[in-house]
Order: structure tokens, then sequence, then C-alpha cells
């Protein structure tokens, strides 16, 4: 079968949050506000060169005095019926947190980039994804980016599906693995984004010709049906989400996302789940692990919310042993992704064990995965473990404290 | 996969060289991933910056602890832990400076004037640009021409010729040293063989 010619644009060159900026650009938002934090800051730094370039008209680029700032001129900006785009990070997402809930309740389709970073204190500007998942039940869809190409790819699929379900998305991306790492990257051009991307439509808009209010008081009365219907409407994206995903790969020329996806599973009795960057030294350490005859495989989600609780029982229905590797810790229960996995139904037959990782951008290493995996298979992982924990520093800690 | 760590301070170019040499290797037709280790974001503060090169996708996003070559900006920073640690036995040693300085461990090291070049053909004293001709000339693992395309593309203007002449300086500095000791500054080839497996 040749493939069909497509209007992808070469590779080339960049940092993954230019091309992130270049790939919002293409969706052609018509308000942007921006507020810098590290490490989403130059993604609406090039958003903004760009609008100030004159490559993206009918844009307004806001700078505001604030993340909440940033979120409520956005849910103004999309109920007047604007196509509306932020960047966050990190703190500046817990600062947006009243207004998020406030975006996804009055079905504002409004995509945001997180560029995932620890939250403080203690202070801490480095890669994990405890941001966007303290958000987890703030009603908005969540995308992870296992990439760069994928971070710009998820961006048109977003705002397409976000516009068709009105409903806002996530679109989550590790920060500095991703943000500030350079590689051959394939921006989409305008021709395929336009053809892809209709312009936007919405169903309802304030207007002060026609004034009317929205997300007036509900009472007991009709305060459950509201939430039960927000909850149907962003389950739709379980089918909407791989459909819109398909039709944007055939223009662009590129392998589908999908809410989930298997790696090497064939016959495979221990399965690492995972969201984002880290599927890629994952899947070179199960490729190793392979060629040592061990049963290995990966499940990378990419879809959190909704969660694909059919999709993830399917690829795991042969797993003996599931161990999910979670960049994020629920403190005093474990991991967040463990949870939604066994409330989803894994692990009634299988083995669900949690492996925290990386936080705080401690860097999750080939060495330590091949140890987690030789653990695994050898059944020596408990319940609850964290990756490469630095037992001496405990022991000078708990030698201090017990000290005193 | 050929790997490089660059080491620097806040301020000397360390990311930027990182990224040229990605830069390069794409323009080559080869796959790259440069990306940064940030410490505490200031100027003068120790910076180190990991480029890999590959014949394949790049997939692992780990700091390069095991590398082939190590590029170190400022000589000031060698007395300090970890600037070698990890280099491949024989694996390219290259420093700012005129006279190599003994590094316990690191017989092969090398140097290239690369602040001096930069002041002389630029007017600013950065070390990063020339040592990616020195790099290039010295590895082979990057054109010579990919090189100028990635300074071309990053640094467009009236400053592009200045830094495409400190390159070619640095570039015949390495290449004549190496005549010199009767080291070859053949290209390299890269030997990264890899499957893919997707399911679907």
């Amino acid at each position: 079968m040749s493939p069909e010619p497509t209007l992808a644009a070469p590779r080339r060159p960049l940092e993954g949050s230019r091309a992130v900026a270049e790939t919002v650009v293409r969706c052609r938002p018509q308000v942007v506000p921006a507020y810098p934090i590290s490490p989403q800051t130059h993604i609406v730094e090039g958003v903004g060169a760009l609008v100030r370039g004159g490559e993206l008209e009918h844009c307004e680029f806001v700078t505001v005095e604030s993340e909440f700032g940033a979120m409520s001129l956005c849910i103004g900006a999309s109920a007047a019926g604007a196509r509306t785009y932020t960047a966050t990070s990190s703190q500046g997402l817990l600062f947006m947190a009243e207004a998020l809930y406030n975006a996804s309740g009055l079905g504002l389709p409004i995509v945001m980039t997180v560029a995932n970073r620890a939250l403080g204190a203690p202070i801490n500007i480095w890669n994990d994804q405890s941001d966007s998942l303290s958000q987890r039940d703030s009603g908005w869809i969540q995308l992870y980016a296992r990439d760069n190409q994928a971070a710009c790819d998820l961006h048109p699929i977003a705002f397409r599906l976000a516009e068709e379900l009105s409903v806002p998305v996530m679109v989550c991306m590790d920060g500095f693995v991703l943000t500030h790492a350079v590689e051959p990257l394939g921006v989409p051009g305008q021709e395929i984004v336009d053809r892809y991307l209709p312009p936007y439509a919405p169903c309802q808009v304030l207007d002060p010709a026609a004034p009317l209010s929205i997300g007036a008081m509900v009472g007991p009365e009709a305060f459950t049906e509201v939430r039960y219907l927000a909850h149907h409407r962003i389950e739709t994206a379980l089918q909407r989400f791989p459909e819109l995903a398909r039709r944007y790969a055939k223009l662009v020329g590129r392998p589908a996302e999908d809410l989930a996806r298997g790696y090497r599973l064939e016959d495979a009795r221990t399965v690492v789940v995972a969201m984002g960057s880290v599927l890629g030294t994952l899947e070179d350490v199960v490729d190793e692990a392979r060629g040592r005859g061990l049963a290995v495989g990966a499940v990378e989600l990419t879809c959190f919310r909704p969660f694909p609780a059919a999709k993830l029982r399917e690829l795991l229905v042969d797993a003996e042993h599931v161990v999910v590797l979670e960049r994020a810790l629920s403190v005093g229960s474990g991991g967040i992704l463990t949870a939604e996995l066994a409330a989803a139904g894994v692990g009634t037959h299988a083995r669900i064990t949690t492996v925290i990782a990386g936080l705080g951008g401690r860097p999750v290493t080939a060495k330590a995965l091949r140890k987690l995996i030789a653990d695994a298979t050898a059944r020596r992982l408990p319940p609850l473990d964290f990756l490469d924990l630095d037992h001496d520093l405990l022991r000078r800690v708990h030698t201090r404290e017990n000290g005193r | 996969m050929y790997r490089i760590r660059v080491h620097g301070r806040g301020g000397q170019g360390v990311v930027t060289a990182a990224e040229l040499i990605a830069w390069a290797a794409i323009y080559d037709g080869r796959h790259a991933l440069a990306f940064p280790s940030f410490g505490s974001e200031r100027t003068g503060a120790p910076v180190e910056a990991y480029c890999s090169i590959g014949d394949a996708p790049i997939r692992s996003r780990e700091p390069v602890e095991a590398p082939d070559a190590v590029l170190v900006l400022d000589a000031t920073l060698l007395n300090r832990p970890r600037i070698f640690t990890g280099l491949r036995p024989g694996g390219l040693a290259l420093v700012d400076g005129t006279a190599p300085p003994a590094v316990a461990g690191v017989p092969q090291l090398r140097t290239v004037p690369a602040s001096r070049i930069s002041l002389a053909r630029t007017g600013r004293a950065m070390a990063n640009v020339p040592m990616l001709g020195a790099f290039a000339a010295a590895s082979g693992i990057v054109s010579l021409e990919a090189v100028h395309t990635a300074i071309e593309k990053r640094f467009p203007g009236p400053v592009s010729q200045a830094n495409r002449d400190a390159v070619d300086e640095a570039y015949r500095y390495l290449a004549e040293a190496a005549r010199e000791t009767g080291e070859a500054a053949a290209p390299t080839a890269i030997t990264a063989a890899r499957e893919v497996h997707h399911v679907a």
C-alpha cells in the first residue's frame, strides 16, 4: 500500500516549545492571554513573537497580571465566541484552579498547554506531573504527550475536540524534558490545519446586543443533573478523540494518536503503564529486556481525562503484573494513576503495583528502569515503590530527627 | 548513537552549543536530540547540556551519563567533579584554551582557543560557536557545511559571516593539530541499529 500524499511539512530542528507555539498559531486562536512561568514561558513568548511578526492576524495577544487573570480572560473571550488559548505550569495552574472549574462548568472550549512541573513547597522548577494531575477533577479533558511531535500534533486535535464537545482541553507536556528539547519536528502546514480545523462556530455567545446570563445559580434541584450531563459529555471524547486523531494523522502522514497504546504487548506478563516523556526511555528498556527473553511490554496513556477504562482493560487483559510508573504522588494515598486503573477493573486478575518516579526533575534513567523491570519480573516489587530513592539521605534525616 | 555533553557556565552559550550540534546533525540528515540540564539559572553558574545523534529516531530522554565526547567551554570548570565522568575510553575531550591542562584519567584532552578565536572574529569571547567547528573537525560526526547552515539559521544577518569564520578557524586549528600528531580527523560512522515495534 503506497502512502497517501500528504501536505506534511518536512521536519526541521526546533525546540519543543517553539514547535508548539508555531502549531498553536496555525490553529488561529483569536485571543491569547499570556503570563510567564518556567518551563512554559518559551511557548507564550513564541506565540507572542509570531503574532507581533504578523504571522497570525485577528489575534489579541494580551499580557495579563497573573495566571488567574489569564484564565479569567480566557473565560470571557471564549464566552464571547473567540477561539482562546493559553499556557501555564505548576503554581500558575494552581492559581487558575477556581477559574478552571468555571471554564469547564460553562462549557467553554479553551485549549491550554500545561508544561508539567512540580508543585512547591519546597520550590522546585523541574518536571513532574503533580500540577495537571492535581486538576484531574476540574472537568477538563487532559491529554499527555509522549514526545514533542505528539505535543504539536495534539493541539489541532485538542481545538477540534474542545469545540465539538464544548469542553476545555489541557495538552500536557513534560517541562524542560520536552519544552526545552531540540529535535527534528514537523509543524503542520497552515493548509492542513485550515482543512482540519474549521473556524470556531460557538452555539451560544455573550453579546451585548442580545443580553443573557450564563453560569447563573443552580440549586439542589438540578446541580446533580448538571454534573451528570457534564460527565456524560466529556465521556463522548472516548469515541471522538481517536476518530479526530485518525483524521488528523491522515492529513499529516504520521501514526494516529490514540487514547492509550500498547508497546510489545505480545505475551507480555509484566506491563509498565506510564504517561508522558518517560515512554521513550521505557520503550528502549523494554526492547533490551525483550532481547534478554523477558516477557515485558509497556502501555502509554495519552488521554487521562476522560479515563479510557475499557481501552486499558483491553490492553492489559493478559498482563500478570501491571507496574504503574507515576510522575506524581498523592501524599497519604500513593499512585494517582494506579487508583484509577484499579477502579477501572485493571488488577482484578493481575497484580498491580506503583512506582513513583522522577519527582521534581530527577531523571528517569534507563539504568533505573532496567532495575525496575528486573525487580518486577523477579516479583521483588512492593505495592508502593520509589524509583532511585536515596536511602542514605533518608537515614541521615531520621538520625537527625531522632537525636533532637 | 553518539552522545555529547557540553559543560560551561550560565551565559557562555552551553545550551546553544548543544542545540546547534543537533541542528547540524539534522541538516546532515541524521536524527538528533539536544536538551539542557538547568541548575539554578544564574549567569556564571555551572551548566551542562546534552546532544545525542543517531541514524534512527532518538527515544531516550535521559541525561548523557556515558558521553562519546565532552566539550568544556570554560577551563575553570576542570577542577570540578563530574566534568569527564562516564567519558568513553579514548572519547573526545575538548576544552577552551591554548595549552592542554593535565587532567587525571583524560590523557586525550585537547584544547582549542575558542574564546580567543571568537573575540578576534566576532568581538565577543563566546567559546561556544568556535567549539562547534572544533567538534566537527575532531569528531567527524557533523559536517562543516551543516555547522555553517546551523549558524546561518540561528544567527542570521551580519553576525552570521563572523561566526562562520570563527567556526572555520577552529576547524582548521583542530585539523592541523590532528595532522601534526598523526591522528585522523576522519568522519566517524555511528552504529545505532534499533528495532522498532509498534503494536496497533
